[in-house]
């Protein structure tokens, strides 16, 4: 991370502003919480670049984030934003901040585990914690949800079906 | 950087993501099942995230035209997609069939890319190989369900679809025109390693299904050079309708 401070704008302020900017399909969660938010540049008070990267690579939603970023900075009175959109720094779901796992419980979804990225089994997937009553009596329905970043689970304890973040 | 190979390269997979993404999107709505239904879509969407961002690597290092460009306004014949991908639909035997051989394909192309000499492509494999964990996942799932777990007619019409599609399948690992400079260059380990390396993986993820891996060495060839099945046309205009009616239409 890049802190080039000029005049008064700092990085901080930045993603303080970031904060507010949601992801459309899980609106309890942050862009900066989600991990998605790469690098923030601050090069002069009135010049940003924000740096972005999708959770999956076809993920729908990220170009009306990055245009929201955008508008974020701009809100800031700063006049040159730039949004880059790129794979340097991928995503995975360890970049997930701990607020971002709280958000995404309260959504109703189930965190992603931390884990080693190249290693990954996807057997962790049969015994998820259920966001609803803790127990890890689950079972996978399908390793594809309503969206590209979650999966269905059955809660046996519980007798609930719920929504996974998939780890990725 | 060699940017004639790597094109010929981004191509074959770009297109082959392209077209497949064509086809599993067809099961959007008529899945068996509604998890089936999802899940074809979702690797669909996957699938054309995969082809748009190689389609962007081309045009940033490479000269080449825009994605919405590349990807909708080429003939068939300047496609570089494989026959496999080609097909249609036909019954879910035959859908699962192929997207289980086609995403152990893929698993072990963008796992080798991790090492691409091409950093642009080394780090769009790192991120694409753990989305396709998931699609062979559920492959494999279906594969041993309808196989070992499934009834006589289930393991037949499963047997039957990987016979089919077998010489197709052969047909991805049908070389571009730069196969020794990829090769040279280190961009890529070429399309005999990939095959040798595709049939290792389909063989041991096979092992539980109790599916015999077709030994047939038949291939049906030409996608790469721009020979293709009557398939491709009708999909091409299918796909490209509303873009070439009005390229700036937003949806």
């Amino acid at each position: 991370m890049i802190h080039r401070q000029s005049g008064n704008m700092t990085t901080h302020d930045v993603y303080a502003a970031l904060l507010a900017v949601r992801d459309p399909e899980i609106p309890t969660i942050s862009v900066v919480d989600m991990g998605i938010v790469t690098n923030v540049e601050v090069r002069s008070d009135d010049d940003v670049h924000v740096t972005m990267t999708p959770t999956f690579v076809g993920c729908p939603a990220i170009d009306v984030m990055r245009s929201d970023v955008e508008a974020a900075v701009r809100g800031l009175g700063v006049a040159h934003v730039t949004v880059d959109v790129n794979f340097d720094e991928p995503w995975t779901t360890n970049r997930l901040t701990e607020a971002g796992r709280a958000a995404l419980l309260k959504h109703g979804l189930a965190p992603p585990e931390q884990f080693e990225t190249l290693t990954l089994k996807l057997d962790v997937l049969n015994n998820v914690a259920c966001p609803y009553c803790g127990s890890r009596d689950t079972d996978l329905k399908s390793p594809f949800g309503p969206t590209l970043c979650r999966s269905l689970h059955y809660c046996n304890a519980c007798l609930q079906a719920f929504e996974g973040f998939k780890p990725v | 950087m060699n940017t004639a190979a790597l094109a010929d390269l981004c191509y074959r997979m770009a297109d082959d993501e392209l077209i497949l993404a064509h086809r599993h999107s067809e099961w959007t709505g008529l899945g068996p099942i509604l998890e089936e239904d999802i899940a074809f879509s979702s690797i669909a969407q996957d699938k054309l995230g995969h082809a748009q961002a190689l389609y962007a690597i081309m045009h940033a290092h490479c000269g080449e035209p825009e994605p919405d460009v590349a990807a909708f306004m080429r003939n068939a014949e300047q496609m570089r997609c494989s026959h496999f991908v080609e097909l249609p639909i036909g019954e879910y035997d035959f859908s699962l069939v192929r997207h289980f051989l086609f995403d152990a394909a893929e698993y072990v192309r963008w796992t080798a890319l991790v090492e691409s000499s091409v950093e642009p492509l080394a780090k769009l494999a790192r991120k694409i190989h753990g989305e396709l964990k998931y699609h062979l996942y559920h492959a494999q799932t279906w594969m041993v369900q309808l196989g070992a777990k499934g009834n006589e007619e289930s393991h037949a019409r499963m047997q039957s679809a990987l016979r089919e599609a077998w010489p197709y399948a052969l047909g991805m690992f049908e070389p571009g025109n730069h196969e020794q400079a990829l090769i040279d260059e280190g961009i890529s380990i070429g399309e005999v390693a990939t095959q040798e390396r595709w049939i290792a993986t389909v063989t041991e993820l096979l092992a539980s299904s109790t599916l015999e891996v077709p030994s047939s060495t038949e291939a049906h060839l030409g996608g790469r050079k721009g020979y293709h099945t009557d398939h491709l046309q009708p999909l091409l205009d299918e796909m490209t309708e509303v873009y070439r009616i009005d390229p700036s239409a937003e949806w």
